[in-house]
């Protein structure tokens, strides 16, 4: 799975992207959140905060859907254009 | 046109370009956001995403163009490293009549403040600090959502 990072949830995983192969039980967007944040309290918090967006393969996620190897998941906090 | 640039671009050749290309618009409106230097700031840093950022802008460039009558539009958004004075954001809208030029205008701005992902950091003498959407980008946003339900 290719991970993507931006804004001040790059800062707060410590990098930007990242390539991950997580466990099999990984199976779905949050779970795969919930994975990203397992040692880190305040980077999981962050990613789970409403005002962070995630994007599955460019598509704005509503609700939860499966993730599998060869998806790219982004996480986005708000956004500041213009 | 639509553009996402990481490289600096000149906006009056930019007016040049949406007006040669529109010769019968009545009117054409434009805009051009401009990297502040207030509070010390010396480097401001645009993040982007590689696809979704140019698609959410298309998005709301054809939005526009089905809320409002234009001729032609013009949308072009940096992404990188931005010195102050240097242009950010420009966006020119071209109509039969001056009104749907300055309101496509105003709406563009609004939504792009509000939702092209784009991420913000100030780089100045005490650091570095993210910029978030203010409650008053919120609120200029929903003034299109109101004139939607005036019209229901």
């Amino acid at each position: 799975l290719r991970i993507l990072f931006f804004g001040r949830v790059a800062d707060a995983a410590g990098r930007r992207e990242a390539e991950v192969d997580p466990p099999a039980e990984v199976r779905t967007a949050h779970g795969l959140r919930a994975w990203l944040g397992r040692d880190d309290p305040a980077l999981l918090d962050l990613l789970a905060s409403p005002s962070v967006r995630i994007a599955v393969n460019d598509e704005m996620l509503v609700g939860d859907r499966a993730v599998s190897p060869g998806d790219e998941i982004a996480f986005m906090p708000p956004v500041s254009g213009g | 046109m639509i553009r996402i640039a990481g490289e600096p671009f000149d906006p009056g050749a930019e007016l040049a370009r949406i007006a040669a290309s529109c010769p019968d618009a009545g009117a054409i409106a434009s805009f051009t956001g401009i990297v502040r230097g207030a509070g010390g700031v010396e480097t401001l840093e645009l993040e982007h995403h590689p696809r979704l950022t140019a698609k959410a802008v298309e998005a709301i460039g054809a939005a526009a163009r089905e809320r409002f009558a234009l001729a032609g539009l013009t949308i072009i958004h940096r992404y990188g490293r931005l010195a102050p004075g240097e242009p950010i954001v420009f966006v020119a809208a071209a109509a039969a009549h001056r009104r749907a030029a300055f309101e496509a205008v105003d709406y563009l701005m609004d939504r792009l403040k509000t939702e092209a992902p784009f991420w913000k950091r100030e780089h100045g003498p005490g650091g570095a600090r993210w910029i978030e959407p203010r409650a008053s980008d919120l609120e200029d946003r929903a003034r299109w959502e109101e004139a939607v339900d005036a019209r229901d």
